[in-house]
């Protein structure tokens, strides 16, 4: 579905990330772990297409990424970002049925399968009663939610976010990650989603990769590679995971820092 | 568990009728909006066109019209007739389409640039137009060719020069656009051409009252030719703004989330850039510069028919259209001593208090 060779991704001068080779298969539930400024986001932002690769190659269902067009890369791909600020009152429907833009053609009218389309996708994220609601008017989570009903309207096989429930409160968290979950059992839908939260990682997320330091470090089933270990390297924190006697997932327990551990220059390590 | 609920809703059917009742609605309402402001337009025309220092009445007006388009009519005397047909109409007709002109432009320039007080005006492009004209007016250039004036092509260049001044000067190392310092540099650019422009005015006494006519905006003397000389670039500009009025809806939610819709936005966005500047210069060129219209019009028609721009652009078209050929009215006949006043200065004095409402009241209802 995703397939990535000796992908090297910067901004003007800076490097971000570098020789990175990995594929997602169709219908895997991804979680893209890593510290504040590992690249996640830069990763995601090349994934969609706004960022042009400096080497190296995106493959989306056997076609590059960069000669895809617009419209069959939306149709293919949707992308849910961390906020969404819109300034002009549109009702919360208006805002789904601009997920059908790129199925749309310029002079049709919408027919009754694109409407079809949103109130489906408003059902499944429990925003059918904010149709006429100006999106403008409506809860950060309830917005994000109208966010996501948007994307799926897309009709994708592939679904990026991007800490796309960071700012949610626990229940619209699980909320959400319910219906990927859901999406993703019944619609093979694949997604690849970055998180900050790992126990809402390792709940989820079928596969988990870990980025840090300009590349993957590690990229596995979440049962392998959610280990202490790897944990405290990554986030450079000792930590310990236990698994959960109810759900039986790994968990891990943030233990805390050593004097000697905080360093002039650590890293934002509590946040995680 | 957040899942049950989920599938309990997930029972009922969906209300596919109940939403497409709704939109229909909304698209009746529309129509009934589009029929009445038309009607409107329709009537002020011939309004008016009746209007002014020679008492015309009506019917006469009526007559010349009917009898120009070839129907047989009562006959009227050839001085009546220059003056509505040649003078006045001609007059009504084009301040009506560059109030049409201002007020799209207006409606593209605040979508695109996600700024309510982004207008032809504000951003400096209408100033970037009129120096392009007195350039042109001081090298001599003039006349027309096959209809064309070179003028709106001045107009255009300097349009052109001018938005892209703007935008360089407000962007961001990261590229995106700071709502404040797009208006400051508007406000920048537009002073420092005014500058300019008043700085040819001294050096070429020959062309003074042309050019003031350029920076007052006025309507004073033009007629059919001129309606000739804006039509090309307003029905460019036009097509061009419409034919993108679904990538304006969803360029409100920013560029990103555009892009991840599909929408091509580099490229989008360059053509709606191009088409509110060449509805700009074309007004600029027969007109000079007019404030107000397309800072106004578009907020007024928001609030009273939503966000979407297809609606958006047609309704404040028409109201545009509506406003200036009355605000140019106003400007034949206010002052008693018959002299006519500047249409810009009409506009601003009716504008300014108007936006300050709505910036009140809209900041109030925290929408901005």
């Amino acid at each position: 579905m995703i397939r990535v060779e000796t992908l090297e991704l910067g901004y003007g001068e800076r490097l971000v990330l570098k020789d990175l080779n990995f594929q997602v298969k169709q219908g895997e539930f991804v979680g893209l772990l890593g510290p504040n400024g590992s690249g996640k986001s830069t990763l995601l932002h090349a994934l969609s297409g706004l960022l042009a690769p400096r080497q190296g190659k995106i493959i989306i269902r056997d076609e590059h990424l960069g000669t895809l067009s617009s419209r069959l890369r939306a149709q293919m791909l949707a992308v849910v970002p961390q906020t969404s600020d819109v300034r002009f009152p549109f009702p919360c429907l208006e805002i789904v049925l601009m997920g059908r833009y790129p199925h749309r053609q310029r002079l049709g009218s919408l027919t009754d399968e694109d409407l079809l389309w949103a109130l489906r996708s408003m059902r499944r994220t429990t925003t059918e009663h904010l149709q006429e609601r100006p999106v403008t008017e409506v809860s950060g989570g309830e917005r994000q939610r109208v966010v996501i009903a948007r994307a799926l309207a897309q009709d994708p096989q592939i679904l990026l976010l991007d800490e796309a429930t960071s700012s949610l409160d626990v229940r619209k968290k699980l909320e959400i990650f319910e219906i990927l979950k859901f999406l993703n059992a019944t619609q093979n839908l694949t997604v690849l989603c970055a998180m900050h939260d790992l126990n809402l990682a390792a709940l989820y997320c079928g596969r988990l990769m870990f980025i840090r330091d300009g590349g993957i470090v590690r990229d596995g089933p979440t049962e392998e590679v959610f280990t202490p270990a790897i944990l405290g390297q990554v986030y450079e924190t000792p930590m310990e995971v236990i698994r959960h006697p109810g759900h039986q997932r790994p968990y891990a327990v943030m233990l805390p820092l050593s004097p000697g551990e905080m360093e002039e220059d650590a890293p934002e390590v509590a946040r995680a | 568990m957040p899942n049950s609920s989920i599938s309990a809703k997930a029972a009922a059917p969906l209300d596919l009728a109940v939403a497409r009742d709704r939109r229909r609605t909304g698209v009746r309402r529309f129509i009934m909006a589009l029929l009445a402001l038309g009607l409107g337009l329709l009537v002020s025309v011939v309004l008016a066109t009746g209007i002014g220092r020679m008492e015309v009445s009506w019917p006469t007006v009526f007559s010349v019209i009917f009898g120009k388009l070839g129907f047989t009519v009562a006959p009227v005397d050839r001085t009546t007739e220059v003056v509505v047909w040649g003078i006045r109409l001609s007059r009504v007709v084009l301040s009506g389409l560059v109030g049409a002109a201002l007020a799209t432009a207006g409606v593209v320039f605040q979508g695109l640039l996600l700024n309510p007080l982004a207008d032809p005006f504000t951003l400096g492009v209408s100033t970037g137009a009129a120096l392009g004209v007195a350039l042109l007016v001081m090298l001599g250039v003039g006349g027309s060719f096959l209809g064309l004036s070179p003028l709106p092509l001045g107009a255009l260049l300097g349009a052109l020069g001018a938005m892209v001044v703007v935008l360089v000067l407000s962007r961001e190392s990261g590229g995106r656009i700071r709502k404040e310092s797009l208006i400051l540099a508007g406000i920048v650019v537009s002073t420092f051409l005014s500058a300019l422009i008043s700085l040819i005015k001294s050096l070429d006494e020959e062309s003074l009252s042309a050019i003031v006519f350029w920076i007052m905006g006025s309507f004073s003397g033009r007629g059919w030719i001129h309606v000739g000389f804006l039509l090309p670039y307003m029905v460019l500009g036009l097509v061009l703004s419409f034919w993108y009025h679904r990538e304006l809806d969803i360029m409100a939610l920013g560029e990103e989330q555009s892009h991840h819709l599909g929408v091509a936005v580099s490229k989008v966005r360059l053509n709606l850039l191009l088409g509110a500047s060449l509805l700009t210069a074309g007004a600029v060129s027969v007109s000079g510069v007019i404030g107000f219209v397309g800072l106004v019009v578009p907020h007024l028609v928001r609030v009273l028919a939503g966000p979407s721009h297809g609606r958006l652009l047609v309704l404040s078209a028409l109201t545009g259209a509506l406003i200036l050929i009355w605000a140019d009215v106003a400007a034949r006949v206010l002052l008693a001593s018959g002299q006519e006043l500047p249409v810009g200065v009409v506009t601003a004095l009716l504008g300014g208090p108007f936006f300050f409402y709505l910036l009140k009241s809209r900041r109030t209802r925290g929408m901005w």
